[in-house]
């Protein structure tokens, strides 16, 4: 059956979208909703499931499957999904709070397993939901109303938990760059095993402009890196400014006096350690890397490895379903008694 | 002299436990032990009775492994109080099982264990040999045999190690047990075949262990020990096939049936947990059937594992033990919410906390009905014996799928790992689940994922991946119909009083409870779960002496069966014997207004049949029966 020629607004419900005025979560839904319809799937196989806290919102407002669940499981919940059916099409909306302190177990678990589905990061630092507490990606010090003398906790680098966990597609986008996030989004949505996209998203009420040293004209192209495969790491306003490696920790090096663009890092996608090295790329110090930082294809999918156990069971059993389960009911041994 | 060649006694029944270290291979012999007196064709009941210290040190009384069975010529419910013979591998074994043996009754031990070492390991005073007390030998029959000494002579021409050859003492135990019992060796040496010989591949290890069977039984046919042996014939049973079953089995065997009578397939979700675990080794093995096994990283990923499951049009399952029910309340709160079918299995054990994690209880039961945030109704199922297991596991995947909502299962540690035989049932007789998915409509508008069309208010299980049904479900108050969020206070009134209403309306479909014995008089003993055997059992013996006692026994916990008000009325008094501190008689008291007199013990085993005989004579002779 010819796929439907779809438009964003097929992806939209016709509920009010109710997140605050300004909040980097509209742009993303914009995006996502604009993504869909290059992707090749039909609506009803999509499937966007969250937990709790403002991105949870998310499956409301997307005229897909979807389910929003309970703070912290939407990747067990998620898991299930694609166990019972791994022809639908996951895409998790989570924040920081969700996924890194109360499903941080399930987000190192979904990603060791290679379940076939997109995790999207909405990273804004902060509790927006419970109305602004420190989150466990809060910078360390950070003042909030549950750490009026700073918050002494030593934050969470989602990057480098995603490397470590063995996830297969890693990427880093920014809510208000729509051509970016696109790229990135559409291109984890493809992916066969898990990806992660952490988004740098702005919370105005509570952490405004967080990441706007990362996301605005004046500061972006000296605070970030953006990555392309096979493509020398180069940044700067001026594009004067690259990476070069050094013993394998990363430097910012100036193009010119002396060093060329061939002394700069080349972007490997396929190289983990290098993911791992991004994600210890932090500003100010560095430009924080942003793009499909580490992609790993052929890693079989958890869901995948399931169904071909499912599968070979199947073939090696012998006779109907119900003749095998007549069988199974009696067992090794049996004994009868006669009238 | 006695002549052992004469003609055995025969018995009605018989109650035989082996015990020593976990490792001795106790519960082997025993379920041994219980297949051939199954293929001979008794009745049994098993009583297996482990430690939870995987190896305790070698010979301390916490590494003590039990295995016990009651056989019968007769029906029988127990695997009985006292034990009429003891094996005891060592003198830990001894020492904590001796009490259980009934004065009289027979103990053979293996006397090479009982060295002053092997004493004091397990706390005797030293210079002390039970073995030579007089009190000991006066109440029992202690029959010593140098098992260890035996077992290897017997072997001594084996090439395998003296570690291989020592393994095989429980064969030989079991062989003297055998021979005493009257029982065919056949069963075993097949069992044996299969296992080490077609199975493991090591004939060897098969043709060790057989040798140690036989000489142990023809130790007990040679060595006069003793005075007389016992028969326990053939219980007459309907006709039919029949095999041994444990209730964690048959929960297993259940929901992969019920899976196929409604034609679906089956994910199971679970993390490992005492002594829930053999359901996800059972179910694990199962794939050929299209179920979808899944080893969680914890309790909370399981049950949301199999709400995700159920969403996308599986069978969702999970199950775990008491704490594990703990976690996984609040998902067990979305699922009510979601209206989505879940079923829990609970295989209940000693609490609070990580408790008895080997022994039984029933003290999940508050839990189970009031455990979660909010109004949260489930339903809630407790099959009362093992093979029971398989029906009722039906039954909650029948009542999931029918009312959309989560049944929780309260199985239990002695009815999970205790067997009895089970007549294999005909495929065909098990009446199909019949489960509705509503169609695609790609015309629709818009989907109304909580538009209740059923009488029984169940509201349309639409899966994704077909088209025009598009739906989001979540936990937030929805509003009736269209399922949006809604905050609006009549309707989240109106919400909850439907969905308390839609489990309530699961009472029609569920059968009336039965009253066995007199169908009203003086005392109704009401009871639930696995505790049906002692309670069964009790009523009998106390009918026997001509007490007015009937029983009502609870399958149907939320809601109750529909007549459960009108049976309890028509008694003078109800007590209600469980294994916690009063549970279900505190919610006949709330329901019913009715005063249940409780009876609770809850010491990590079932209700002693003659502890219930005494209590409930002793609160009918108290004179405070009601006029």
């Amino acid at each position: 059956m010819p796929l439907p020629t779809y438009t964003p607004k097929d992806f939209a419900t016709d509920q009010d979208v109710r997140w605050c005025p300004g909040c980097g979560d509209y742009a993303v839904l914009t995006a996502v909703r604009k993504a869909l319809p290059k992707l090749g799937h039909r609506r009803e196989d999509y499937v966007f499931v969250s937990g709790i806290g403002c991105a949870a919102r998310f499956p409301y407002y997307m005229n897909t499957y979807g389910l929003h669940t309970i703070h912290g499981r939407s990747l067990a919940v998620a898991t299930g999904i694609k166990l019972a059916n791994p022809e639908l099409q996951i895409c998790v909306v989570s924040g920081d709070g969700d996924l890194f302190s109360i499903g941080g177990n399930h987000t190192i678990h979904a990603m060791r397993r290679n379940v076939d589905l997109t995790v999207l990061l909405l990273n804004n630092r902060i509790y927006g939901l419970t109305k602004g507490q420190y989150s466990p990606t809060s910078e360390q010090g950070k003042v909030t109303k549950s750490s009026p003398m700073g918050s002494p906790d030593f934050p969470v680098n989602p990057i480098a938990l995603a490397v470590a966990s063995g996830c297969t597609l890693i990427a880093r986008t920014i809510d208000v760059d729509m051509k970016h996030f696109d790229a990135v989004y559409v291109r984890a949505m493809e992916h066969k095993g898990t990806s992660f996209v952490e988004v740098y998203q702005d919370c105005n009420i509570f952490n405004h402009k967080a990441w706007f040293y990362a996301s605005q004209k004046e500061s972006k192209f000296d605070a970030t890196v953006v990555v392309e495969h096979g493509k020398p790491l180069i940044f700067g306003k001026d594009r004067d400014k690259g990476i070069r490696l050094r013993n394998g920790s990363p430097e910012v090096v100036t193009i010119g006096h002396g060093v060329s663009e061939a002394d700069l890092l080349v972007h490997d996608e396929t190289d983990r350690t290098l993911a791992f090295v991004y994600s210890q790329m932090a500003h100010p110090e560095f430009p924080e890397p942003i793009g499909v930082l580490y992609a790993e294809t052929g890693k079989p999918t958890y869901d995948e490895l399931v169904h071909e156990q499912i599968h070979a069971a199947r073939e090696q059993r012998k006779g109907t379903e119900a003749e095998a389960l007549q069988q199974l009911l009696h067992g090794a041994e049996t004994w009868t008694v006669e009238q | 002299m006695s002549d052992t060649h004469a003609e055995p006694t025969r018995l009605a029944e018989a109650v035989v436990r082996f015990c020593g270290d976990s490792g001795d291979g106790m519960q082997l012999a025993g379920g041994q032990f219980a297949d051939t007196s199954a293929i001979y064709g008794n009745d049994f009941a098993t009583f297996p009775d482990f430690p939870a210290e995987i190896r305790a040190p070698r010979g301390t009384t916490f590494g003590v492994s039990g295995f016990q069975i009651h056989f019968s010529d007769h029906d029988i419910f127990t695997p009985g109080d006292a034990v009429q013979t003891l094996v005891a591998m060592n003198p830990a074994g001894f020492k904590t099982n001796i009490d259980d043996v009934e004065s009289g009754g027979t103990v053979i031990v293996d006397e090479d264990e009982f060295t002053s070492t092997g004493l004091t390991k397990c706390g005797y005073p030293k210079d002390y040999n039970p073995l030579d007390d007089d009190a000991v030998i006066q109440k029992y029959r202690i029959i010593k045999v140098p098992i260890s000494r035996l077992t290897r002579e017997s072997l001594a021409t084996s090439d395998l190690g003296a570690k291989a050859i020592d393994r095989c003492r429980n064969m030989y135990a079991l062989g003297i047990v055998y021979w005493l019992y009257d029982r065919p060796l056949e069963p075993t040496i097949r069992f044996l075949e299969r296992t080490f010989s077609e199975r493991k591949k090591q004939p060897e290890i098969a043709d060790l262990n057989i040798r140690a069977l036989k000489a142990g039984y023809y130790f007990g046919e040679t060595a006069e020990l003793w005075q007389q042996r016992h028969r326990v014939v053939a219980a007459p049973q309907q006709a039919g096939t029949y095999r041994r079953i444990s209730g964690n089995e048959a929960v297993v065997l259940g929901f992969v049936t019920a899976a196929h009578k409604a034609g679906k397939s089956l994910t199971y979700a679970s993390y490992p947990i005492t002594p829930a675990s053999d359901i996800i080794h059972g179910l694990s093995r199962l794939k050929q059937f299209g179920v979808r096994t899944f080893q969680a990283e914890d309790e909370i990923a399981a049950v949301c594992a199999a709400i995700g499951a159920s969403f996308a049009g599986d069978i969702g399952v999970t199950g775990t033990s008491g704490p594990g029910l703990a976690l996984k309340g609040e998902a067990l709160g979305l699922a009510v919410m979601m209206e989505l079918p879940l079923v829990v299995v609970d295989v209940q054990r000693a609490g609070p906390s990580t408790g008895m994690p080997t022994k039984t209880e029933q003290a999940d039961l508050f839990q189970a009905m009031y455990g979660r945030s909010g109004e949260s109704p489930c339903i809630v199922l407790a099959p009362c014996t093992p093979s029971d297991c398989f029906t009722m596991a039906i039954e909650a995947v029948r009542l999931a799928t029918a009312h959309m909502c989560p049944v929780i299962l309260l199985s239990d540690a002695y009815i999970a790992n205790g067997a009895e035989p089970w007549r294999v049932p005909d495929l065909g007789d098990i009446p199909s689940i019949d489960v509705q998915h509503p169609a695609a409509d790609e015309n629709a508008n818009e989907f109304h994922p909580y538009d209740r069309i059923n009488e029984n208010l169940a509201r349309p299980w639409a899966i994704p991946g077909t088209p025009g049904l598009e739906h989001r479900l979540g936990g937030l108050e929805k509003q009736a119909v269209t399922g949006s969020v809604s905050y609006d206070p009549d309707n989240h009134d109106a919400m909850l009083k439907l969905r308390a209403d839609k489990v309530q309306r699961a009472a029609k479909s569920i059968p009336p409870v039965e009253v066995y014995g007199d169908q009203s008089g003086e005392m109704l003993v009401l009871g639930w779960g696995g505790t049906y055997g002692s309670l069964r059992t009790a009523v009998d013996q106390l009918r026997a002496c001509g007490a007015s006692v009937s029983l009502a026994h609870l399958r149907y916990l939320h809601p109750f069966p529909s007549n459960l008000g009108d049976v309890l009325k028509r008694f003078e008094r109800v007590v209600v014997p469980e294994i916690n501190l009063g549970q279900l008689s505190r919610v006949i008291r709330a329901e019913f207004l009715f005063d249940a007199v409780p009876i609770n013990s809850a010491r990590g085993r079932p209700l002693g049949v003659e502890m219930l005989v005494e209590e409930i004579a002793a609160i009918m002779n108290s004179g405070e029966v009601l006029a």
